[in-house]
């Protein structure tokens, strides 16, 4: 187990390198910090020249990551264009993306498990026609369209919720976002646990357990669910990635001052800083957890053994 | 019928018949199917099964209309999509406009038509790239193993670690261009790894078979190995992986739209029309502007959903 990790670790510093590089080029190559930096007028040549030095801009492409990256692990991120260090900035993002895609999570494990353990268990029935119906409906339909109708109805039409989230970013205030930011997973998971639970109930091990007259809620829950988890965990390394690109878009509908609200910001500015900043922080979590989603695999299936 | 991350069962090593893909007539002495006498190959079962699913029917019905309609749009829409008149602007129904009109008084009904040119074109191109690249680099990492495994693996990792959205909007923001084009390169270019990760694992089970072995007994080229013996066999799941993201990426494209990367105004697409609607909540007053753009996109990207779930379900064997 520490042997595979360790070398896991290793194979993710080469992948680490190449994603966080291909993002620099993008921004650095491709864009010009220092135009941004004076928005729609054109820079004083001289100006510019010396902001260039000063920032290691006139340096080539991979001089530059390098001096970045140095930076970053010691801990500098650079400044916004406010003046502010990214780090305060992150230090006030993350918490709040933390929680919405914390309450996001819970919904669709707990809801999308229950959901795909009900439907796999009566399949063919009214009820399990009609949440398949659901998630089809559910992943055709476009988040961005979901929220902000959502929005309306619940937010302006009923009143019942504020339309957009303070900048704290409470837990209540993360309900409906969570759900919106939740809902094409959800409908992912549900339907993996139920293939998969509909799969396994014709298990042999599942026929041992009924005949040797174990109580119907200790089979599912030990014996099927343990067993039919192991896709859903599968989806799970993907579908980090897939929350933090959705919280971009959930968290423009809401008015969510977190990461998602933070990188859109910097990128429509092209607040270089900012931008590379916030994409290292996200690929290096997104990375750990597929790390993770994989150690997992063992907790849940003993015939797996890393060496 | 279920869920696109999972990657589709790979080609049935115990279908080596399928070598000549597409005409089920190559070996006549091994018969598989129903009617005695005749070989089917893994195609031609799948096929023999998807004339029978009405799913399969109906979502490639609907997608035949679609792409009719995004070739040939006047065939049911005789105005044009730029004419607008101000004064008619959120105009409910009306007879000879069913849709009713925009903020921007132009008809939504031939708005709705002409936006699928936009959207299809986006959602096959960008499929049809995604296939192509994600197929050569993990067919190749599969069938030569060892260090151009590692090397390919690795180069795959990468852009598998930029999440999707994400890095299409940095990339779209800085090279400040906008039309079909850096949409469908952006796409293609930070999702081929989801496809060269199902090719490399149908290689490797492919490339297991004894008739492979049996190719390169008979001195046959890498080349030739891996288009004629291994290819048919392993293309399978890549197909079925294919159409489920053609319809992710219809969504995509109207996604980037909504956060202004994608595709603007004057282009005329689902995407352009569901997020001007959606911004500041121009809607509440006349949701059909919302409605009919954003029902149009969901039932493509629907359809193609259902298409590649019936394709799934008929190659797969373990059903059968």
């Amino acid at each position: 187990m520490g042997r595979y990790v360790v070398r896991r670790l290793l194979q993710m510093i080469p992948v680490f390198i190449g994603a966080t590089f291909l993002i620099f080029v993008m921004v650095y190559a491709l864009g010009d910090p220092v135009a941004a930096l004076f928005g729609d007028r054109a820079p004083d040549p001289a100006t510019a020249r010396q902001l260039r030095a000063e920032f290691n801009l006139d340096k080539p492409v991979w001089q530059q990551y390098l001096l970045y990256m140095g930076n970053i692990f010691t801990g500098d991120f650079g400044t916004a264009f406010n003046g502010e260090p990214v780090t305060d900035l992150m230090g006030r993002a993350f918490p709040i993306s933390f929680r919405l895609m914390l309450t996001a999570l819970v919904i669709e494990l707990v809801l999308g498990i229950l959901l795909g353990v009900i439907t796999g268990l009566r399949r063919g029935r009214a009820f399990d026609t009609s949440i398949l119906m659901a998630t089809l409906v559910v992943i055709a339909i476009p988040t961005f369209v979901l929220g902000t109708t959502a929005q309306f109805l619940f937010g302006v039409q009923l009143g019942w919720i504020n339309p957009a989230v303070s900048p704290e970013g409470r837990f209540s205030e993360l309900l409906l976002p969570g759900i919106i930011l939740a809902l094409v997973s959800l409908a992912y998971v549900t339907r993996l646990t139920r293939t998969s639970v509909a799969e396994n109930t014709r298990a042999d091990y599942i026929r041992t357990a009924v005949a040797k007259g174990l109580p119907r809620r200790r089979v599912t829950v030990r014996h099927l669910l343990r067993n039919s988890l192991i896709p859903v965990v599968t989806y799970l390394g993907a579908d980090i990635g897939t929350l933090m690109a959705g919280a971009i878009v959930t968290e423009r509908i809401f008015n969510i001052q977190g990461v998602g609200f933070q990188l859109y910001q910097g990128i429509l500015r092209q607040n270089s800083p900012t931008v590379v900043g916030f994409v290292v922080v996200l690929v290096l979590i997104f990375l750990l957890a597929n790390l993770l989603v994989d150690l997992l695999y063992a907790v849940l299936d003993p015939r797996i053994r890393y060496v | 019928m279920s869920e696109p991350p999972q990657p589709p069962p790979v080609g049935p090593p115990e279908a080596p018949i399928a070598i000549a893909a597409g005409d089920g007539r190559g070996e006549p002495a091994t018969p598989t199917g129903a009617e005695p006498g005749r070989a089917r190959s893994l195609w031609s079962d799948a096929w023999h099964d998807l004339r029978r699913n009405p799913v399969f029917v109906i979502s490639a019905l609907l997608i035949c209309f679609l792409v009719l309609i995004s070739i040939w749009p006047s065939l049911i829409a005789t105005e044009s999509p730029l004419r607008c008149q101000l004064s008619r602007s959120l105009e409910g129904a009306s007879a000879g406009h069913w849709f009713g009109f925009d903020t921007q008084g132009c008809d939504v009904y031939t708005r709705t038509v002409y936006g699928a040119r936009a959207s299809i074109a986006v959602g096959v191109c960008a499929t049809l790239g995604v296939a192509l690249v994600g197929t050569v680099i993990g067919g190749l990492a599969g069938f030569f193993g060892g260090f151009w495994d590692a090397l390919l693996s690795r180069v795959t990792d990468m852009f598998f670690g930029i999440p999707l959205i994400l890095g299409a909007i940095v990339f779209l923001s800085m090279i400040k261009l906008s039309g079909i084009w850096p949409v469908v390169l952006v796409i293609a270019a930070l999702s081929w790894p989801q496809i060269a990760r199902i090719a490399r694992g149908a290689v490797i089970t492919a490339k297991q078979n004894d008739y492979v072995q049996a190719a390169r007994a008979l001195g046959a080229s890498h080349a030739r190995i891996l288009l004629r013996h291994i290819l048919p066999n392993a293309i399978a799941p890549v197909i079925v992986m294919a159409t489920i993201m053609l319809g992710t990426f219809i969504a995509l494209e109207a996604t980037l739209s909504y956060l202004g990367v994608g595709l603007r105004p004057p282009t005329v697409s689902w995407g352009v029309d569901i997020s001007a609607a959606s911004t500041g909540m121009q809607f509440r007053n006349a949701p059909h502007i919302l409605l009919y753009p954003a029902a149009a996109l969901s039932l493509t990207v629907l359809a193609f959903i259902m298409l590649g779930d019936a394709v799934r379900d008929a190659l797969d064997p373990k059903l059968r």
